[in-house]
Protein backbone atom coordinates (compact mmCIF):
# COMPACT_ATOMS: atom_id res chain seq x y z
CA UNK A 1 0.00 0.00 0.00
CA UNK A 2 2.78 2.27 -0.80
CA UNK A 3 1.33 4.44 -3.44
CA UNK A 4 -2.47 5.34 -2.09
CA UNK A 5 -4.17 5.65 -6.06
CA UNK A 6 -2.63 1.92 -6.42
CA UNK A 7 -5.45 0.28 -7.46
CA UNK A 8 -6.24 -3.41 -6.29
CA UNK A 9 -7.43 -5.87 -9.41
CA UNK A 10 -9.31 -8.85 -7.99
CA UNK A 11 -9.62 -11.77 -10.18
CA UNK A 12 -13.29 -12.68 -11.24
CA UNK A 13 -12.20 -16.35 -9.61
CA UNK A 14 -11.75 -14.64 -6.64
CA UNK A 15 -14.84 -12.42 -6.77
CA UNK A 16 -17.10 -15.94 -8.22
CA UNK A 17 -15.48 -17.72 -4.95
CA UNK A 18 -17.18 -15.08 -2.57
CA UNK A 19 -19.88 -15.20 -4.37
CA UNK A 20 -20.54 -18.87 -3.86
CA UNK A 21 -19.60 -18.73 -0.46
CA UNK A 22 -22.39 -15.71 -0.30
CA UNK A 23 -24.99 -18.46 -1.49
CA UNK A 24 -24.09 -21.06 0.14
CA UNK A 25 -24.39 -19.15 3.64
CA UNK A 26 -28.11 -17.96 2.16
CA UNK A 27 -28.82 -21.46 1.79
CA UNK A 28 -27.59 -22.08 5.19
CA UNK A 29 -29.30 -19.15 7.27
CA UNK A 30 -32.74 -20.60 5.60
CA UNK A 31 -31.93 -24.47 6.93
CA UNK A 32 -31.35 -23.08 10.39
CA UNK A 33 -34.37 -20.79 10.29
CA UNK A 34 -36.53 -24.00 9.81
CA UNK A 35 -35.17 -25.86 12.66
CA UNK A 36 -36.28 -24.60 16.31
CA UNK A 37 -33.08 -23.60 18.41
CA UNK A 38 -35.31 -21.42 21.00
CA UNK A 39 -33.74 -17.91 21.55
CA UNK A 40 -30.34 -19.85 19.79
CA UNK A 41 -32.43 -18.71 15.82
CA UNK A 42 -32.38 -15.17 15.81
CA UNK A 43 -28.35 -15.29 17.09
CA UNK A 44 -27.37 -17.32 14.36
CA UNK A 45 -29.06 -15.33 11.97
CA UNK A 46 -27.33 -12.48 12.70
CA UNK A 47 -24.17 -14.23 13.09
CA UNK A 48 -24.59 -15.82 9.46
CA UNK A 49 -25.80 -12.09 8.18
CA UNK A 50 -22.65 -10.53 9.88
CA UNK A 51 -20.41 -13.30 8.22
CA UNK A 52 -22.08 -12.35 4.98
CA UNK A 53 -21.77 -8.56 5.03
CA UNK A 54 -18.23 -9.22 6.21
CA UNK A 55 -17.90 -10.78 2.76
CA UNK A 56 -19.52 -8.02 0.62
CA UNK A 57 -17.55 -5.43 2.65
CA UNK A 58 -13.68 -7.25 2.20
CA UNK A 59 -14.11 -8.38 -0.86
CA UNK A 60 -16.65 -6.72 -2.61
CA UNK A 61 -16.07 -3.20 -1.23
CA UNK A 62 -12.40 -4.03 -1.21
CA UNK A 63 -12.13 -2.80 2.10
CA UNK A 64 -9.90 -5.55 2.91
CA UNK A 65 -7.62 -3.54 0.55
CA UNK A 66 -7.85 -0.19 1.75
CA UNK A 67 -5.66 2.36 3.56
CA UNK A 68 -6.06 3.10 7.65
CA UNK A 69 -8.23 5.85 6.77
CA UNK A 70 -11.20 4.06 5.16
CA UNK A 71 -10.36 0.44 7.64
CA UNK A 72 -10.04 2.39 10.81
CA UNK A 73 -13.18 4.85 10.12
CA UNK A 74 -15.05 2.00 9.10
CA UNK A 75 -14.34 0.70 12.15
CA UNK A 76 -14.89 3.45 14.05
CA UNK A 77 -18.61 3.51 12.55
CA UNK A 78 -19.25 0.22 13.76
CA UNK A 79 -18.22 1.15 17.27
CA UNK A 80 -20.70 4.09 17.14
CA UNK A 81 -23.87 1.63 16.17
CA UNK A 82 -22.67 -0.66 18.94
CA UNK A 83 -22.61 2.14 21.75
CA UNK A 84 -26.26 3.11 20.35
CA UNK A 85 -27.58 -0.20 20.45
CA UNK A 86 -26.08 -1.25 23.98
CA UNK A 87 -27.40 2.19 25.47
CA UNK A 88 -30.62 1.79 24.02
CA UNK A 89 -30.71 -1.60 25.40
CA UNK A 90 -29.72 -0.87 28.65
CA UNK A 91 -32.01 2.34 28.80
CA UNK A 92 -35.06 -0.13 27.58
CA UNK A 93 -33.89 -3.44 29.85
CA UNK A 94 -33.56 -1.50 33.15
CA UNK A 95 -36.88 0.80 32.46
CA UNK B 1 -3.69 10.98 -19.57
CA UNK B 2 -2.84 15.14 -19.52
CA UNK B 3 -5.71 15.53 -17.40
CA UNK B 4 -5.40 17.51 -13.99
CA UNK B 5 -4.68 14.43 -11.52
CA UNK B 6 -7.60 13.44 -9.40
CA UNK B 7 -7.64 12.76 -5.96
CA UNK B 8 -9.65 9.36 -6.53
CA UNK B 9 -8.12 8.85 -2.30
CA UNK B 10 -10.23 11.76 -1.25
CA UNK B 11 -13.07 10.89 -3.75
CA UNK B 12 -13.21 7.40 -1.73
CA UNK B 13 -13.07 8.75 1.51
CA UNK B 14 -16.06 11.47 1.14
CA UNK B 15 -17.51 8.12 -0.68
CA UNK B 16 -17.02 6.18 2.92
CA UNK B 17 -17.75 9.02 4.54
CA UNK B 18 -21.57 9.03 2.86
CA UNK B 19 -22.24 5.19 3.51
CA UNK B 20 -21.10 5.73 7.09
CA UNK B 21 -24.45 7.25 7.30
CA UNK B 22 -25.91 5.53 5.20
CA UNK B 23 -25.27 2.74 7.60
CA UNK B 24 -26.20 4.87 10.58
CA UNK B 25 -29.91 5.50 9.15
CA UNK B 26 -30.47 2.08 8.68
CA UNK B 27 -29.22 0.72 11.97
CA UNK B 28 -30.74 3.00 13.37
CA UNK B 29 -34.20 1.32 12.35
CA UNK B 30 -32.77 -2.13 13.38
CA UNK B 31 -32.73 -1.39 16.60
CA UNK B 32 -36.55 -0.09 16.19
CA UNK B 33 -36.48 -3.53 14.78
CA UNK B 34 -35.05 -5.19 17.83
CA UNK B 35 -36.44 -3.40 20.84
CA UNK B 36 -40.16 -4.14 19.70
CA UNK B 37 -38.60 -7.80 18.74
CA UNK B 38 -38.00 -7.67 22.38
CA UNK B 39 -41.15 -6.54 23.32
CA UNK B 40 -43.19 -8.21 21.05
CA UNK B 41 -41.39 -11.59 20.61
CA UNK B 42 -44.20 -14.05 19.80
CA UNK B 43 -46.40 -11.40 17.50
CA UNK B 44 -43.20 -10.95 15.22
CA UNK B 45 -42.45 -14.15 15.35
CA UNK B 46 -45.93 -15.06 14.30
CA UNK B 47 -45.98 -12.48 11.77
CA UNK B 48 -42.76 -13.45 10.10
CA UNK B 49 -44.75 -16.40 8.93
CA UNK B 50 -47.06 -14.73 7.20
CA UNK B 51 -43.86 -13.52 4.47
CA UNK B 52 -43.00 -15.78 1.97
CA UNK B 53 -39.47 -17.14 2.44
CA UNK B 54 -39.69 -17.81 -1.40
CA UNK B 55 -39.91 -14.24 -2.58
CA UNK B 56 -37.15 -13.19 -0.10
CA UNK B 57 -34.51 -15.73 -0.73
CA UNK B 58 -35.29 -15.29 -4.60
CA UNK B 59 -34.63 -12.03 -3.87
CA UNK B 60 -31.13 -12.51 -2.05
CA UNK B 61 -29.74 -14.09 -4.75
CA UNK B 62 -30.70 -11.49 -7.33
CA UNK B 63 -29.16 -8.80 -5.09
CA UNK B 64 -26.12 -11.01 -4.37
CA UNK B 65 -25.36 -11.90 -7.76
CA UNK B 66 -26.03 -8.31 -8.90
CA UNK B 67 -23.48 -7.32 -6.61
CA UNK B 68 -21.08 -9.79 -7.77
CA UNK B 69 -21.63 -8.14 -11.08
CA UNK B 70 -20.63 -5.14 -10.38
CA UNK B 71 -17.71 -6.17 -8.55
CA UNK B 72 -16.54 -8.02 -11.66
CA UNK B 73 -17.24 -4.55 -13.74
CA UNK B 74 -14.68 -2.81 -11.84
CA UNK B 75 -12.59 -5.27 -12.53
CA UNK B 76 -13.28 -5.43 -15.93
CA UNK B 77 -12.40 -1.98 -16.43
CA UNK B 78 -9.44 -1.86 -14.67
CA UNK B 79 -8.26 -4.87 -16.99
CA UNK B 80 -9.71 -2.09 -20.26
CA UNK B 81 -12.12 -4.60 -21.30
CA UNK B 82 -14.92 -1.82 -21.51
CA UNK B 83 -17.25 -3.84 -23.14
CA UNK B 84 -17.47 -6.51 -20.59
CA UNK B 85 -17.40 -3.93 -18.52
CA UNK B 86 -20.44 -2.13 -19.84
CA UNK B 87 -22.30 -5.45 -20.15
CA UNK B 88 -21.96 -6.53 -16.02
CA UNK B 89 -22.47 -3.07 -14.66
CA UNK B 90 -26.18 -3.61 -17.16
CA UNK B 91 -26.52 -7.63 -15.88
CA UNK B 92 -25.93 -5.67 -12.54
CA UNK B 93 -29.14 -3.32 -13.58
CA UNK B 94 -31.09 -6.38 -14.98
CA UNK B 95 -31.04 -8.17 -11.56
CA UNK B 96 -32.07 -4.52 -10.07
CA UNK B 97 -34.84 -4.30 -11.87
CA UNK B 98 -36.13 -7.93 -11.68
CA UNK B 99 -35.77 -7.37 -7.49
CA UNK B 100 -38.00 -4.90 -8.10
CA UNK B 101 -40.73 -6.50 -9.94
CA UNK B 102 -40.71 -8.98 -7.25
CA UNK B 103 -40.99 -6.35 -4.39
CA UNK B 104 -43.88 -5.42 -6.46
CA UNK B 105 -45.65 -8.82 -7.10
CA UNK B 106 -44.66 -9.31 -3.02
CA UNK B 107 -46.13 -5.94 -2.25
CA UNK B 108 -49.28 -6.64 -4.04
CA UNK B 109 -49.87 -9.75 -2.55
CA UNK B 110 -49.90 -7.98 1.18
CA UNK B 111 -51.86 -5.20 0.31
CA UNK B 112 -54.45 -7.47 -1.75
CA UNK B 113 -54.68 -9.16 1.90
CA UNK B 114 -55.22 -5.99 3.52
CA UNK B 115 -51.85 -5.90 4.80
CA UNK B 116 -50.74 -2.22 4.65
CA UNK B 117 -49.57 0.62 6.78
CA UNK B 118 -52.85 1.49 8.50
CA UNK B 119 -55.15 -1.25 7.02
CA UNK B 120 -58.14 -1.87 9.38
CA UNK B 121 -56.71 -5.49 9.35
CA UNK B 122 -53.50 -4.74 11.05
CA UNK B 123 -54.55 -2.07 13.77
CA UNK B 124 -57.29 -4.11 14.90
CA UNK B 125 -55.09 -7.08 15.34
CA UNK B 126 -52.09 -7.88 17.88
CA UNK B 127 -49.72 -4.33 18.21
CA UNK B 128 -46.73 -6.47 17.63
CA UNK B 129 -48.07 -7.70 14.39
CA UNK B 130 -48.95 -3.90 13.48
CA UNK B 131 -45.49 -2.77 14.92
CA UNK B 132 -44.00 -5.66 12.35
CA UNK B 133 -45.79 -5.31 9.00
CA UNK B 134 -45.02 -1.13 9.73
CA UNK B 135 -41.78 -1.89 9.89
CA UNK B 136 -41.42 -4.32 7.20
CA UNK B 137 -43.02 -1.45 4.79
CA UNK B 138 -41.02 1.26 6.84
CA UNK B 139 -37.46 -0.56 5.40
CA UNK B 140 -38.26 -2.81 2.52
CA UNK B 141 -39.50 1.02 1.04
CA UNK B 142 -36.21 2.59 2.46
CA UNK B 143 -34.43 -0.02 1.04
CA UNK B 144 -36.53 0.38 -2.34
CA UNK B 145 -36.22 3.89 -2.65
CA UNK B 146 -32.00 3.36 -2.51
CA UNK B 147 -32.58 0.14 -5.20
CA UNK B 148 -34.38 3.04 -7.92
CA UNK B 149 -30.73 5.46 -6.70
CA UNK B 150 -28.68 2.49 -7.34
CA UNK B 151 -29.84 1.91 -10.55
CA UNK B 152 -30.06 4.79 -11.82
CA UNK B 153 -26.07 5.49 -10.47
CA UNK B 154 -25.05 2.22 -12.27
CA UNK B 155 -27.09 3.38 -15.05
CA UNK B 156 -25.12 6.80 -15.39
CA UNK B 157 -21.78 4.87 -14.94
CA UNK B 158 -22.90 2.55 -18.02
CA UNK B 159 -23.02 5.46 -20.27
CA UNK B 160 -20.33 7.76 -18.77
CA UNK B 161 -18.23 3.89 -19.02
CA UNK B 162 -19.26 3.99 -23.41
CA UNK B 163 -18.74 8.02 -23.41
CA UNK B 164 -14.68 7.09 -22.27
CA UNK B 165 -15.19 9.57 -19.74
CA UNK B 166 -15.36 6.54 -16.86
CA UNK B 167 -11.28 4.85 -17.58
CA UNK B 168 -9.79 2.30 -15.65
CA UNK B 169 -7.23 5.41 -14.48
CA UNK B 170 -10.79 7.38 -13.66
CA UNK B 171 -12.83 4.86 -12.71
CA UNK B 172 -14.03 6.61 -9.60
CA UNK B 173 -17.83 6.96 -11.02
CA UNK B 174 -17.93 3.09 -11.19
CA UNK B 175 -16.23 2.47 -7.99
CA UNK B 176 -18.23 4.76 -5.89
CA UNK B 177 -21.49 3.58 -7.70
CA UNK B 178 -20.39 0.46 -6.87
CA UNK B 179 -19.78 0.66 -3.29
CA UNK B 180 -23.78 2.50 -2.98
CA UNK B 181 -24.63 -0.85 -4.78
CA UNK B 182 -22.74 -3.31 -2.17
CA UNK B 183 -24.27 -1.06 0.30
CA UNK B 184 -27.79 -1.90 -0.76
CA UNK B 185 -26.86 -5.70 -1.25
CA UNK B 186 -25.48 -5.17 2.72
CA UNK B 187 -28.98 -4.23 4.35
CA UNK B 188 -30.54 -6.79 2.33
CA UNK B 189 -28.47 -9.22 3.56
CA UNK B 190 -29.92 -8.08 7.61
CA UNK B 191 -33.50 -7.77 6.03
CA UNK B 192 -34.12 -10.90 4.78
CA UNK B 193 -33.12 -13.32 7.90
CA UNK B 194 -34.97 -10.18 10.12
CA UNK B 195 -38.13 -10.10 8.54
CA UNK B 196 -38.32 -13.58 6.34
CA UNK B 197 -37.30 -15.66 8.82
CA UNK B 198 -37.31 -15.61 12.31
CA UNK B 199 -38.67 -18.62 13.98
Amino acid sequence: MSDLNEQHILSYGKLALVFGCLLVLTAVTITVSRIDLGAANIWAAILIAATKGSLVLLFFMHVKYEGPVIRYSFLATLLSLAILISFIFWDVSFR
Amino acid sequence: MTAPETDKTGIKIGMWLFLYTEIMLFGGLFILYAVYYAKYTTDFISAGKELDTTFGAANTVILLFSSFLVAASITALRKRTTGLSIALVLGAVACGLAFLVNKYFEWGHKIGLGIYPNSPNLVEGEPGRNIFFGLYYTITALHGLHIIIGLTLLIIAAIMIRKGRTTADNDSLLDNSGLYWHLVDLVWIFVFPLFYLIL
